[in-house]
């Protein structure tokens, strides 16, 4: 949005690398003269106050994190009589139970299917138009960028009736290639405007190069460009990664058929208002942690690329 | 060289435009045009009836009550959201101060607090939504039973039990798991920009909220009306925490949200066509909040 689009590369996030040479006479010298001495003690109680709220809320993001994983160690009957106490010893028979018994590895393995076709489809389909949308003048050029640029504005929820009949037609509905088509589609206009823009500020000398060197078209697309793309691909791919795995609203509404098909976050809610485990809390909360680890791990490993990727992209 | 380049664009472009095309725009136009007819969804006849789906919804008393939490929704999320975020990030980029000859700097720990905020941006909102049905629970639920540790036995809410209250819980809900996003997505903005304009700021004596209202505000405004625009969006839809977190339209239909109202009545009830209509006004109020957002914060450009 600022003038200069940054490249999503850079570690421009957090860093703060220069430390300007600031007058020394603000710089808290040896000998405070009677003069700093008031906002010194001013920007002491102040950080005091704006610690605590930051450790406030850190608190509030976190404790219900907490709170679910210690539930998942421990019994139903420690859950409902002391809710806040740490688990009495470790139980795993909970972890278990959810993981074979309300077959959460089946949906697990279900989201992995699901989301490693749509998101290698979209990455690649994505990157061959807008490379064409970019660089190449043609007629329609414009019309069609618009097109699929046209989409993100338009609320998924609108199209979901008709969506679902053009599903049912076509016998996609309830099958993990009707789900991997239907989030390439709708993960395509953000991916084509994210990496238009990005092949746009991409040198033409090297592709040129390559042409003159004879490589086709195709293959200066796939040997020269894609590689050159690289950090622009990371992070419109971490975008849809997150964006796919997610997902509630469509396999809410086009993949309702058979139990064992079910995603994870879907397979998941539907646990946990069927009857059969409205008692098993401590089954449900390992389900829960079991859904949330390993996206919070891979965030907290690459936390850096994932605020990048994902800032970047509400940015443009 | 020629020759082959239209062959090439054709043969890049076909297979992407003909998924999207048959997945999002030819259901989008299906929509307005079903949103003209009696459709049930369950038969393959209908008739064309004209206006009178739109008719319906303007008699329709429920339809009136979810606009009216959506409209909401629409005003508390962003300036909650939007307005927390932007105190974090100002306190983790520019609240600091006097620490290692910098002028402006984070206070200490500002990256850690990053990670930790943005926690829940990475989980699926379905995962968050359970999450809190738990935690809201009358009676072994996180909040209540935290309610009793600290005393407070006599208070413990039915929280979305209660339909007084069922709104601001899912509300409460919805900028849990927002606020992070936009605590590092305004700190990317506030760290480009130049640290000597902070500087000048410190030595006429500006205190921080003087810094934050004349200096930081005015150059994040871009960031702080495409965050206000995705946040309308995003209070616009709300289905999966209110089918989640109370079942569908809550108690005496106090979370009822025009996205759910269109999924029943799509899905539920059988009246396609009228569902199809609800979503064109969907559209509408979508289009219209942006208009108004884009028109209402328009500035002048501020260049630096």
């Amino acid at each position: 949005m600022t003038a200069q689009a940054e490249p999503p590369h850079l570690p421009g996030g957090g860093t703060q690398t220069t430390a300007p040479a600031v007058p020394r006479q603000r710089g808290g010298g040896p000998a405070p003269g009677p003069g700093q001495e008031r906002p010194a003690t001013e920007g002491k109680v102040l950080n005091v106050f704006s610690h605590g709220i930051l450790v406030i809320w850190a608190l509030m993001v976190s404790l219900p994190l907490l709170w679910a994983v210690m539930s998942a160690f421990k019994t139903d009957n420690e859950i409902f009589t002391s809710p806040w106490a740490l688990p009495k010893g470790l139980h795993f028979d909970a972890w278990g139970r959810a993981w074979s018994d309300a077959h959460m590895s089946q949906y697990f393995v279900n989201s992995l299917v699901v989301v490693a076709g749509s998101l290698a489809g979209t990455m690649l389909l994505g990157s061959m138009a807008a490379y064409v949308l970019a660089r190449f003048e043609f007629p329609g050029n414009r019309f069609f960028y618009f097109l699929f640029v046209g989409g993100m504005s338009f609320p998924v929820i609108l199209a979901l009736v008709p969506l679902f009949f053009v599903m049912k037609n076509m016998h996609l509905l309830n099958t993990y290639p009707g789900l991997i088509l239907v989030y390439i589609a709708y993960s395509l206009p953000f991916t084509v405007f994210f990496l238009t823009g990005f092949f746009r500020t991409l040198p033409s000398s090297v592709a040129e190069a390559a042409l003159i060197d004879g490589a086709s078209h195709t293959r200066t697309f796939f040997q020269v460009m894609l590689p050159m793309a690289k950090p622009g691909l990371i992070s419109v791919g971490i975008f849809n990664f997150l964006g796919q795995w997610n997902q509630y609203l469509l396999p809410a509404v086009l993949n309702i058929g058979d139990e064992d098909k079910k995603l994870l976050p879907q397979g998941l809610v539907a646990l946990a208002v069927s009857q059969r485990y409205k008692g098993d809390w401590s089954g449900l909360f390992a389900g829960l942690v079991i859904a949330m680890l390993p996206v919070l791990a891979a965030y907290v490993i690459f936390q850096r690329q994932v605020q990048q990727g994902l800032t970047a992209g509400a940015l443009k | 060289m020629q020759h082959g380049k239209y062959r090439f664009i054709a043969g890049f472009l076909v297979v992407p435009l003909a998924i999207y095309g048959v997945f999002v725009i030819s259901p989008f136009v299906q929509a307005i045009y079903y949103s003209f007819t009696d459709w049930t969804g369950l038969s393959s006849k209908f008739k064309v009836t004209g206006l009178k789906n739109y008719q319906r919804l303007w008699d329709d008393e429920l339809f009136w009550k979810a606009v009216g939490h959506n409209v909401l929704l629409l005003l508390v999320l962003p300036l909650v959201t939007l307005g927390l975020a932007l105190f974090f990030a100002f306190m983790l980029n520019v609240g600091g101060r006097r620490r290692k000859n910098a002028a402006v700097g984070g206070v200490r720990g500002a990256g850690l607090y990053k990670v930790v905020y943005f926690f829940p941006q990475v989980l699926s909102i379905a995962i968050v939504a359970l999450l809190f049905k738990f935690a809201y629970n009358p009676n072994s639920g996180a909040i209540n039973s935290f309610l009793s540790a600290i005393g407070l036995d006599s208070v413990r809410p039915d929280w979305l039990g209660d339909p007084d209250l069922a709104l601001w819980c899912v509300t409460a809900v919805m900028v849990w798991s927002n606020v992070g996003f936009y605590v590092v997505l305004f700190s990317a903005g506030m760290s480009s920009i130049p640290k000597d304009f902070y500087e000048a700021a410190l030595l006429d004596g500006a205190g921080r909220a003087q810094t934050f209202f004349r200096i930081t505000l005015p150059l994040l405004w871009d960031t702080v009306q495409t965050g206000w625009v995705y946040m309308g969006i995003m209070a616009l839809d709300g289905f999966a925490v209110v089918q989640i977190m109370t079942d569908g339209p809550g108690p005496d239909y106090s979370t009822e949200l025009l996205t759910y109202y269109l999924y029943t009545k799509a899905f539920s009830d059988g009246q396609a066509g009228y569902a199809t209509a609800l979503g064109v006004a969907l559209l509408i109020v979508t289009l219209i909040f942006a208009g108004v957002v884009m028109k209402l914060g328009r500035r002048e450009r501020l260049e630096y």
